[in-house]
């Protein structure tokens, strides 16, 4: 009789711990993809999961005043996990695309990284007015080959489109580029390479509507009080300047956005 | 289908640069190509055996790999053995060298160089050796035999097969928009990549080569048939004196 009786109890106490799954006490379930995105979100030697975005992640939920827990989750569903409940939110270099907010919202962007121009470091380069007459490499398909043909068409540059990143590097190493247009993380990966020590990165390229809006953090179209906790918690985070640490710590170079 | 692009004048200028490109890459190519062919050939009929062995070996490379494969080996490791040559930036070399544009000229030259240059070896061997002993008969010699006499006549018989050499080194010039050449396949990609429509550009560059190809075939029957007083193919094996 008494054992039947804490059953029940147990139960209930099981049911009112899910229907207040969104309570002050319970850690919020930090989506990211299930394969490490190095330096983003990998596992540390230890098996936790660390990164830029964990870390970042970690302090958001602090200034929040909240325990968040990492979740990984095959990518491709990803956002059905988040709007099932799975997960409460998704931090994992997540693009803001028309697309994507038509079925999730997103929190202001807490990263973009430009393009940078990477020359040699002999090379006075005045962007984009000392352009005139350079061979620009860009790898086709990519935010930077759409910003180089848009915006720096009236320049002067002749544009080069590559198949494959390593194809532009190897150009410019070369000598056959003047200059490079590509990721800004891959560029500062790419010039502290041996072989690079003579190139340094120039300038960035301006926010256009080419490299879209950057990444935010996915969450539920519903989950109101959580977006309004979420983008003062990302305001603070890049404020305070936590977010250019980590950003440097992982990226090497700072990639927050400020206002 | 959508076709509103094609009025952006953004697109149709990559899209006559990709044209231009295509058209200037095969004029380079084909000619130095058959100039070398021709090479080829006369080293592996009479040279001597040095030269006719290394011709062959020449063959037997060209030939027996991908052509994709000799065009990123000429690119990028030719290129990068460039960065170490000393005082190459400096001089009047490096603009042309620079170019992706060299490269692909200078493989599909290569290229047409082996296979065209069997095509000639075959069609110089089929010139009657009658023609040839008429030729020394009348006095003419071994130098004018064969430029007035054995090349001309070789020429005739192989330009059936030639034309199709034509045909196919059109065909490859898309791969030069793997190594950074704005050919008339890259124009197409940049089109698909911005808006986002994949059949509509590659149709229209399929319609382009069809057209030229057609055009090609077209001139060449044209150099088949106003050659002077001999039909090459009328399912003789001897060419027939015209009437």
């Amino acid at each position: 009789m008494k054992s039947k009786l804490l059953l029940v109890t147990a139960t209930l106490t099981a049911l009112m711990a899910t229907s207040f799954q969104a309570q002050a006490e319970d850690p919020i379930q930090v989506g990211i993809s299930g394969e490490p995105y190095p330096p983003f979100t990998y596992k540390a030697s230890s098996g936790e999961w660390t990164g830029f975005e964990v870390d970042l992640a970690f302090a958001i939920c602090e200034q929040m005043g909240r325990t968040c827990e990492i979740s990984p989750t095959g990518w491709s569903g990803i956002i059905p996990s988040l709007n099932d409940g799975r997960i409460d939110l998704i931090m994992n270099s997540m693009s803001i695309t028309e697309q994507r907010q038509e079925v999730i919202d997103f929190s202001i962007p807490y990263y973009f990284t430009p393009g940078a121009y990477v020359a040699a470091a002999d090379r006075d380069l005045d962007i984009p007015d000392g352009l005139d007459g350079l061979v620009l490499g860009v790898q086709a398909a990519t935010t930077n080959a759409s910003y180089a043909r848009r915006a720096l068409r009236d320049s002067g540059v002749n544009i080069r489109i590559y198949d494959q990143a390593e194809q532009v590097n190897a150009d410019l190493l070369s000598g056959r580029l003047d200059v490079i247009l590509a990721d800004q993380i891959a560029m500062a990966q790419f010039i502290e390479r041996e072989e690079a020590s003579a190139f340094e990165i120039k300038d960035t390229a301006p926010r256009h509507e080419a490299y879209g809006e950057g990444i935010g953090i996915g969450l539920r179209q519903d989950d109101d009080a959580l977006e309004r906790d979420l983008n003062a918690a990302v305001r603070t985070v890049i404020d305070n300047g936590t977010c250019g640490r980590l950003s440097e710590e992982y990226l090497g170079t700072d990639v927050c956005v400020y206002e | 289908m959508n076709y509103s692009w094609l009025s952006d004048p953004f697109y149709q200028e990559y899209l006559w640069t990709g044209f231009v490109n295509t058209l200037w890459l095969v004029a380079v190519s084909a000619t130095a190509g058959l100039a070398l062919a021709v090479l080829t050939a006369l080293a592996r009929l009479r040279g001597p055996r040095p030269i006719a062995w290394l011709a062959s070996a020449y063959v037997t490379v060209i030939r027996g790999t991908p052509l994709l494969v000799q065009l990123f080996f000429f690119y990028y490791g030719v290129g990068r053995l460039m960065e170490g040559v000393p005082g190459l930036r400096e001089s009047w070399f490096w603009p042309i060298v620079r170019e992706p544009f060299f490269f692909g000229a200078l493989t599909f030259t290569l290229s047409v160089g082996a296979y065209s240059g069997e095509i000639f070896r075959g069609a110089m061997q089929s010139v009657p050796a009658g023609e040839l002993e008429a030729g020394r008969a009348f006095g003419l010699s071994p130098w004018q035999i064969l430029y007035r006499l054995w090349l001309p006549r070789a020429f005739q018989i192989g330009l059936p097969s030639l034309t199709g050499e034509m045909i196919l080194l059109l065909k490859s010039v898309p791969l030069v928009s793997t190594i950074a050449v704005m050919d008339l396949l890259q124009a197409a990609n940049i089109v698909r990549d911005e808006t986002f429509l994949v059949y509509e550009p590659l149709l229209l560059i399929t319609g382009i080569y069809l057209a030229i190809v057609i055009l090609l075939t077209l001139v060449m029957r044209t150099v088949e048939r106003s050659f002077p007083g001999v039909r090459a193919t009328q399912g003789r094996w001897l060419p027939m004196r015209r009437l």
